[in-house]
């Protein structure tokens, strides 16, 4: 249906352009399946197909914007009035005078991968695999709620300016799971597969990439082992966080600090501000000689690896933090316009209805020399950490607390036994500085964030981080009620 | 287009074949969003958006889709019909689904709540008047939101309201600020300066010198706005009774231990407030009240068609509650800052998650304005610290007392689209709270 509208959408755009100082057009199609087996019985089926575009308006200074679903050519050209009509209302009181933004007139395309595609194998036999799963999940009696699922999207964006501008992009993107819950009375134990982190562009070959057909057993059998295992020790210590935690970290205390709409105030109202300021940026010690964080939109498996931005911006990879020291935010065209810095392709809309904002695409973690058993050996008392689980974090994104589902104690340099409700606690003014070791590219993984809320209103947006294991000294670490 | 979905609706009902039954859901919204900075317009623009989601059952086989409606009623056929078709091919191809069940017994319900809303520029104006001189962000969201539903057995149902939100923060520096809501379904432009001079008044308070506290067990006031953040992360499986039949509530020690809240405590989904559509999944029309917790005793759990087939029960609603609402307690919330004496006076939470879900432990952040109190007095603004305790010590065994006065908190979701939940609550006096960090 979607590939079908765009040429009669293009061309009634290329008619209708109002005489304005920038206007574009960003068309939006995805079509979403996702499929679950819960107690070995097949969960409803549910698929959705979602069109619709937004226009754009910049026009003496002034700047709007208008959404709609209906793309037929009449509903295209009252979008357009009614985006010129709020760029008229907003002239001279916008945060910024429009006039002295150059947006790009980019041209292209870009396809993600999709080495397998979904509709290669037929709905029942997606259903059979996940029920093949669910069956290994339940292995115990205390094993009494579990899971599998797959959910897939497909999505194609035009983007088109009055000045001639046209990047047409199309991803796919599949995410596995697998939940196990084991319980006791009233305890209980959840496990997951990577909890939502294990998720990127591709069709079904992203399942072989995390090893979804060989993970059940493990899933179950650490729930089990969770419900009888002690909580984690409270103290400070070392702390050994495996990739599927890294995600989460670096998400929430680098990631989002560092966006550039938060630092210029945008989010203040809800998703929060940074500690984070703009004369910070080149002379701050974010963290460790070991820490070096890139936006990397290149990595074609990656969740967020895109062409160019959904304000037509050529998205290249930059570094943001290097050896420690930080370097610049993320900040699309409008807030590079409005700080006076340099920025990274990365104003993005969750949909045709949301306006494009400062996103973090795809932040990574780079690798560094070590193995996961150099670092467990390296430690005299510790903890080692996987899945998130529960995260909380100030609305400056400095005082944090962050919670797993497995945790292992380690011990003069050897990991012991199971750990339950690890938790810990810090403040990334001050947490990346502790990192004393970086896993080597052995224990990297890459993976992605598919529902990151932000903005008003509000949007759900999938990002990604790539990062190997890493290891911080002297962490607040403790367990359960 | 409530005219367009039910013509829309017969149209596919006059589709669908022998031994099947179909039922379809309409969602939609006409709203127009001014994102505010530094009492500037950060964005401005419209949404105009109609979705249409089908499922189709043919015995105990089943299958759903949605697709957006473009408004042109020729385009908005072939669209449905194209996914009608999709179903009927993959109904084919699903097992049968034991927990299958949707409402037989037609049942037509009919809101339109009146309105007078300005035009939103109108109300921008008001907005950035308001804020003119200082540091104000935030958002206003106004328009229609419509929801309805028809199925193939008769029934018709249709809610359409319009509202404004506005909701905003003025900033005094770095992140001390005043949050401040002011929503509703016709303009009160007298109430809205009163709204907005009263927070001009508290940025002075947040504009003291702030205070740190260290770690350490403090008495709290929480304010209604807190308590809504504390409900929030509850409403996450706290209530559903799929949560607590598979382990996984963090209410469930409350179900399968018998543990209390203070006698307090009770909580309600009021379906019937008028707010919230009437109508749910599978054309079930809610029941009136659903009594969830009552004087500190969990009642009943929400349970969705699908939970009530699994566990023999009957549907109550969605297991996400859309109309929460709390008894208010004896003290006056004009004497709240007495009752605290000395201790954290928080007017905002955020950010909360568990620590120990089984044993409903929380974490999350004070936000904007959160004071330190002396003898009934704001002392000062305290930089922000991180709670970590249960609900069975906080809204439990310490819980002091509850306003008497209930406030009613719009939900200003607008995830997809905006949302028409809320909650109705008290404020909330504890003995105790455990601040970490």
């Amino acid at each position: 249906m979607t590939t079908s509208l765009l040429p009669g959408v293009e061309s009634e755009f290329r008619r209708a352009v109002p005489r304005v100082r920038f206007c574009s057009l960003r068309v939006y199609c995805r079509r979403d399946e996702s499929l679950a087996v819960r107690q070995d019985v097949p969960e409803p089926l549910y698929r959705s197909e979602n069109v619709g575009a937004m226009i754009t308006v910049f026009d003496r200074g002034g700047m709007g914007y208008a959404a709609t679903s209906d793309i037929t050519p009449e509903g295209l050209r009252r979008a357009i009035q009614r985006a010129v009509e709020w760029a008229r209302l907003t002239a001279g009181r916008c945060v910024v005078d429009s006039d002295l933004i150059a947006m790009p007139e980019p041209t292209g395309e870009y396809q993600g991968p999709d080495k397998v595609p979904w509709t290669s194998s037929s709905l029942r036999d997606k259903l059979d695999l996940l029920m093949e799963q669910s069956r290994r999940l339940k292995a115990a009696d205390a094993i009494v709620d579990w899971a599998a699922g797959l959910w897939h999207s497909e999505i194609e964006t035009l983007y088109l300016t009055g000045g001639g501008g046209r990047v047409h992009q199309s991803f796919h993107l599949t995410g596995p799971s697998l939940r196990a819950t084991a319980a006791r009375g009233a305890r209980s134990q959840t496990r997951t597969f990577g909890g939502h982190a294990f998720c990127q562009q591709g069709g079904l070959e992203v399942l072989e990439t995390f090893g979804f057909g060989s993970a059940a057993e493990r899933i179950s059998a650490e729930a089990l082992q969770l419900l009888d295992a002690p909580d984690c020790p409270q103290g400070r210590m070392d702390l050994l966080l495996a990739p599927d935690q890294m995600v989460l970290q670096i998400h929430e205390s680098i990631g989002h600090p560092l966006e550039m709409d938060r630092i210029l105030g945008d989010e203040r109202n809800f998703a929060g501000t940074s500690f984070v300021t703009l004369d910070m940026l080149g002379n701050y010690r974010y963290g460790s000689d070991l820490l070096n964080v890139a936006f990397d939109p290149t990595r074609p498996e990656q969740l967020a690896s895109y062409g160019w931005d959904d304000e037509g911006a050529r998205a290249q990879k930059v570094y943001l933090i290097r050896n420690g020291l930080l370097l610049r935010a993320m900040g699309g065209v409008i807030s590079q316009t409005r700080s006076g810095r340099s920025g990274t392709a990365n104003s993005r809309a969750d949909t045709w209805n949301r306006p494009p904002i400062d996103r973090m695409a795809n932040l990574n973690l780079e690798p560094g020399a070590g193995t996961l058993e150099d670092m467990i050996a390296s430690v005299e008392r510790g903890v080692y950490m996987e899945t998130n689980n529960s995260w909380s974090i100030d609305d400056s994104r400095n005082k944090f607390q962050f919670g797993c589902e497995f945790g292992r104690l380690i011990e003069d340099g050897e990991l012991k036994g199971v750990v339950k409700n690890p938790n810990y606690r810090g403040i990334s003014a001050v947490f990346w500085r502790s990192l004393r070791a970086v896993g080597d590219a052995s224990t990297m993984k890459v993976m992605g964030t598919p529902n990151c809320g932000k903005g008003e209103p509000n949007q759900i947006m999938f990002v990604a981080h790539a990062s190997p294991a890493c290891l911080f000294s002297d962490v607040e670490v403790f367990g359960g009620a | 287009m409530q005219d367009a979905f039910f013509e829309l609706a017969d149209d596919l009902m006059r589709r669908i074949g022998a031994g099947e039954v179909l039922l379809a859901g309409f969602s939609g919204e006409r709203s127009d969003f001014v994102r505010f900075n530094r009492a500037l317009v950060r964005q401005a623009g419209s949404v105009e958006q109609r979705w249409l989601r089908l499922e189709l059952i043919r015995g105990m086989r089943h299958a759903s889709g949605a697709c957006v409606l473009t408004g042109s009623a020729e385009t908005d056929r072939a669209r449905a019909a194209d996914v009608l078709a999709q179903l009927r091919q993959c109904v084919d191809s699903v097992p049968e689904d034991p927990y299958l069940m949707y409402n037989a017994q037609p049942r037509n319900t009919h809101q339109v709540r009146p309105s007078a809303l300005p035009e939103s520029r109108a109300i921008a104006e008001a907005v950035l008047s308001a804020g003119a001189g200082t540091d104000l962000v935030g958002i206003l969201a106004c328009g229609e939101v419509l929801a309805g539903f028809a199925n193939s057995l008769g029934q018709r149902n249709w809610f359409q309201t319009a509202s404004f939100h506005i909701d905003w923060c003025l900033y005094h520096a770095g992140d001390k600020a005043v949050k401040t809501t002011f929503a509703g379904d016709r303009w009160d432009d007298t109430a809205f300066q009163r709204t907005a001079a009263a927070a001009r008044e508290q940025l002075a308070m947040v504009a003291l010198p702030p205070k740190n506290i260290p770690p350490g067990r403090y008495r709290a006031y929480l304010a209604p706005a807190a308590l809504r953040e504390i409900m929030s992360l509850l409403c996450w499986g706290g209530f559903s009774v799929k949560a607590h039949r598979t382990m996984t509530s963090s209410l469930v020690r409350m179900t399968a231990e018998q543990v209390r809240l203070a006698p307090s405590v009770t909580l309600r989904e009021h379906g019937a407030s008028g707010l919230v559509p009437l109508f749910y999944s599978g054309g079930y029309v809610r029941p009136p009240v659903v009594a969830i917790i009552e004087k500190g005793q969990f009642r009943q759990a929400l349970c969705s068609p699908r939970s009530a087939k699994e566990y023999g029960l009957e549907p109550n609603g969605p297991e996400y509650p859309q109309a929460l609402e709390m008894d208010g307690g004896d003290l006056p919330s004009s004497e709240t800052l007495q009752a605290l004496d000395t201790g954290v006076y928080i007017g905002n939470l955020w950010y909360l998650n568990y620590s120990d879900r089984p044993a409903c432990r929380i974490t999350g952040m004070t936000r904007f304005a959160t004071f330190w109190v002396e003898h009934g007095r704001i002392v000062a603004p305290i930089n922000v610290m991180r709670f970590d305790d249960t609900i069975y010590r906080m809204l439990g065994e310490k819980l002091a007392r509850l306003t008497s006065e209930c406030e009613l908190l719009p939900d200003n979701d607008t995830y997809g689209g905006r949302s028409t939940d809320y909650m109705r609550l008290p404020g909330a006096l504890v003995e105790e709270i455990s601040f970490t960090l």
